[in-house]
């Protein structure tokens, strides 16, 4: 199989980046999108030059390291899935692959396809835990959950935090992202505590970074690799409304 | 030095609390003058910079992800293990202490496995406090499964990523004291060296990945819950960026390294399809719950799985361990998995791979029962394989996973050099010579959460009137200096050989040689080849690019140099010990019916091994003593 490739390079986050053509053939219908890159690096380190910077970790679609536009769709193009999950079965003999990296102002390219996500990990610091400390806890069984409401909870918790819904969002909104860390732990009796104050601190970071206002398109839990619900949105403004004006009357 | 592992007096059941009732501990007040540097986001660093920095000591913590919530935990798929006996089947701590020493084939620590046992019942309710979705029953409470080498069901699970779930509780605590002050995150970095005054661990020379900075990081002491080096055999159940940098350069500045060639070597996970492949990902052993293993009667079977009526399927594992079934410990799994396919009954293009089958399961059960419990698996499955495996059995194949060895550590988690601690899959203590499955995530989990931060006390408490450490010293400047030399010196190999080419090399040799099934032949060999290869990273590898900036290649480099190092004493310790225990299989010592012969007489000890040269070792051995238990032949059968 061969394949063109147009992939962004990008020095650092103040120079500008441009697009460059790339040919490789001989790949396997069953090669990993990443394989397909590690592949192109060996070849670039044989001839000296610089490789392609790109995320990635756990190569099973779980720990969320991984990104790409492939083509202008965040993680390739069969929805739900990582980059890493993607193989190249996905695509055709010949085709051209437009590869970029997640873009949103509020995550600076580093290198190439590498960008910086803190802006993320800033909106948990806000308030997207449980304020139990070690050795605090009750015993576990003291708190039974209905099933369902565990399932449920965990079909929030199950984000990975890729940030594919920020690069997919024409508003560059992280609202599927934040929702998801609101909704798992407000539909916790563990978490029920505090999650007035969770919430508001939660959205306050998530506008301070930088993020844009949800418009509901939709286009977030098309890609969302975890399929987390718009449901979670619903609810996150729920839940936010909720604390700021019904419970201030 | 010799090896004291400072077990406390009294019986294995008091061991822990007596512990605690008599080691020194710091007053509050002094906590806030004491930092401590902490490397590795994951369960066990993670799980010790959420609790010291609870404590109120300062802490820094250090991770290569660009968040701890990537942290390789997160891969952890089937559930944690404890002792908390929802089940009313007769579980409680000594018998989960038993089946993880028998497990371990008799070579791990009875008192810290004593002690894993009993602080996993904390670790379920501090998790659930956290807000982890665990599985409930439909009365509200929590639900369990069974895992491999043990009869009752203790294993809690979220769904099939237990790891995840786990990974960010501990991470949110960590986030929350980030928030508060206590902790300062440092992403994006990779600890290259260790830096060590007046004999005790005070700080770190770390690179910032982004920017190719070499920084130098101060504390009073320093823990490491830098996982496991199971990607040394380049294919594996790992992250890509696993590795064993931090503990192999602890190691050459005096931390002895434990049982280094004792590798799990998992039995469910995805075949190799080809040269280009990366990374064999697991597929969990709670599949193994309602999976049956087979493979064809006939070497020369045309047809396609579901074709394949019963009477001519060899469900091989159900046949030689009638009591375990497909529930056998791993390294059994896999070596019955090895042992068929090497006779020939391989299924799949490249005849590597065994069936795992949910046929029986789902008309036992039906379908939307085996989504519930592992939907996320056979997702997973399929987007890897296109295949589904609810119509048709996975396809499986053994694949490097834990490293049950790591840096030595005495009772309170130390190692040989003071100050510097080791929590998690770094350290060795707790699994012997083969883990049992969802007990890896309960250690990372008490190792950083209940035990480090009560006994890391007990060394801090002569701290507190040191004051802060500087890094304005000839030891920084000296460690430094190493590790910019070590990095100028990789940039000017400027060969033709990719890194990745050498490293799968590597993981050949070492798949091959140093893996399920060892003999004394193969593994001098395997040294040669080694240091053959050695030598010809040094002299050819292709690394381009420079150290201003993020450098993948460069990095890759500087943990294939460390691995081309460690492959070696893991070799040299397989060699060294002339018995087959756990996963340490030595062909020329096994039964009759092929399964493990320990020589208790001779090799009740684990090995720990001190750095001397480039060319050597010195291997000091901690004899085992078992109190409570009688080391027997530890049979599945």
């Amino acid at each position: 199989m061969k394949l063109t490739l147009k992939i962004w390079r990008q020095e650092n986050a103040k120079t500008k980046g441009k697009l460059v053509n790339y040919e490789l053939s001989n790949l396997s219908l069953d090669m990993s999108f990443l394989e397909m890159l590690d592949t192109l690096n060996e070849q670039l380190a044989v001839k000296g030059e610089r490789g392609v910077e790109f995320d990635h970790d756990c190569r099973e679609g779980i720990c969320g390291q991984c990104s790409l536009v492939i083509n202008g769709q965040a993680h390739g193009p069969e929805g739900h899935y990582t980059t890493c999950q993607t193989h190249l079965r996905s695509f055709k003999d010949g085709d051209t692959l437009a590869i970029e990296p997640f873009r949103a102002n509020s995550f600076p390219v580093i290198r190439d396809l590498k960008v910086d996500r803190s802006s993320m990990d800033r909106i948990i610091q806000a308030g997207g835990y449980i304020s139990s400390f070690t050795g605090m806890a009750p015993e576990a069984n003291s708190i039974p959950i209905h099933h369902e409401i565990a399932e449920s909870a965990f079909d929030s918790a199950a984000c990975i935090g890729c940030g594919a819904c920020v690069a997919t969002c024409k508003n560059s909104s992280a609202a599927l992202f934040l929702s998801a860390k609101v909704g798992h732990l407000a539909k916790l009796p563990q978490g029920k505590v505090e999650r007035m104050e969770r919430v508001v601190w939660m959205v306050n970071a998530h506008d301070e970074e930088g993020f844009g206002s949800c418009t509901h398109t939709g286009a977030c839990a098309m890609v969302c690799p975890q399929e987390v619900q718009l449901l979670d949105i619903a609810r996150m403004n729920y839940e936010y409304n909720r604390a700021t004006c019904l419970v201030k009357e | 030095m010799s090896l004291n592992a400072k077990i406390p007096v009294g019986p294995l059941k008091d061991k822990w609390q007596n512990y605690l009732a008599k080691t020194r501990i710091v007053n509050p007040a002094n906590r806030k003058k004491l930092d401590v540097i902490v490397v590795g986001g994951g369960l066990s660093g993670g799980g010790a910079a959420a609790s010291l920095a609870e404590l109120g000591y300062n802490v820094k913590v250090f991770f290569f992800q660009d968040s701890a919530r990537r942290s390789h935990s997160v891969a952890a798929q089937g559930g944690v293990n404890a002792a908390k006996n929802y089940k009313n089947d007769g579980d409680n701590v000594y018998r989960m202490f038993y089946d993880t020493i028998k497990g371990g084939d008799f070579r791990s620590r009875e008192a810290n496995v004593y002690r894993m046992a009993e602080v996993s019942v904390d670790l379920i309710d501090h998790m659930v406090a956290q807000g982890v979705p665990f599985g409930r029953e439909y009365g509200g409470y929590l639900s369990n499964r069974s895992f491999g080498g043990v009869l009752v069901s203790r294993t809690f699970y979220a769904r099939g990523q237990t790891g995840q779930q786990l990974l960010l509780a501990t991470y949110q605590a960590m986030m929350k004291q980030v928030k508060v002050g206590k902790l300062k995150q440092y992403s994006r970095h990779e600890i290259l060296d260790i830096v060590i005054i007046d004999g005790k661990a005070r700080g770190i020379i770390a690179r910032n990945l982004d920017t190719g900075e070499i920084e130098r990081h101060a504390a009073h002491a320093v823990v490491f819950g830098t996982g496991g080096f199971g990607k040394i055999f380049y294919l594996s159940t790992l992250a890509m960026n696993s590795n064993g940098s931090a503990n192999w350069r602890a190691h050459k500045k005096g931390a002895y390294f434990a049982n280094p060639s004792w590798t799990q070597i998992h039995p469910t996970a995805l075949p190799q399809s080809g040269e280009h492949q990366s990374k064999l990902t697991l597929m969990s052993e709670s599949l193994r719950n309602d999976g049956r293993i087979w493979v064809p009667k006939n070497k020369d079977e045309k047809r396609a799985p579901g074709d394949i009526p019963d009477e001519d399927r060899d469900y091989y594992l159900e046949r030689r361990y009638p009591a375990f079934g497909n529930l056998v410990p791993r390294d059994v799994a896999s070596r019955a998995a090895k042992e068929r396919m090497d006779a020939g009954y391989g299924v799949g293009p490249l005849k590597n791979a065994v069936y795992l089958d949910f046929k029986t399961a789902i008309e036992r059960l039906g379908e939307d029962t085996i989504k519930e419990r592992y939907g996320n698996l056979f997702t997973m499955y399929e987007k890897i394989t296109a295949i589904n495996a609810y119509k048709e059995p996975m396809k499986i194949s053994p694949a490097a996973h834990f490293s049950m060895g790591g840096l030595w550590v005495d009772y309170e988690l130390h190692t040989t050099i003071p100050g510097l601690f080791a929590v998690g899959e770094a350290n060795f203590a707790d699994h012997g010579a083969n883990r049992l499955g969802a007990n890896s995530l309960l250690q990372a989990s008490v190792d950083g959460n209940f035990i480090l931060p009560n006994t890391i006390s007990n060394y801090l408490a002569d701290d507190i009137r040191t004051g802060p450490i500087s890094t304005d010293t000839a030891e920084f400047e000296e460690a430094e200096k190493a590790v910019k030399d070590q990095v100028e010196k990789l940039l000017s190999i400027k060969g033709t050989m990719p890194v990745d080419q050498i490293h799968r090399r590597l993981g050949k040799i070492m798949f091959k040689e140093v893996a399920m099934s060892r003999n004394e032949k193969g593994m001098l060999w395997a040294i040669e080849e080694i240091k053959k290869l050695r030598k010809e990273f040094w002299e050819n590898a292709a690394i381009p690019g420079d150290e201003k900036g993020p450098n993948s290649e460069l990095e890759k480099a500087g943990r294939l140099a460390d691995y081309l190092e460690i492959a070696e004493l893991m070799t040299v310790d397989a060699l060294s010990r002339k018995e087959s225990c756990g996963a340490h299989f030595r062909e020329e010592y096994q039964t009759k019916e092929g399964e493990a012969l320990r020589d208790d007489k001779n090799y009740m000890y684990s090995s720990a091994w001190e750095w001397q040269d480039e060319k050597d070792w010195k291997l000091h051995k901690e004899a085992l003593e078992f109190t409570e238990v009688t080391p027997t032949v530890r049979s599945y059968k």
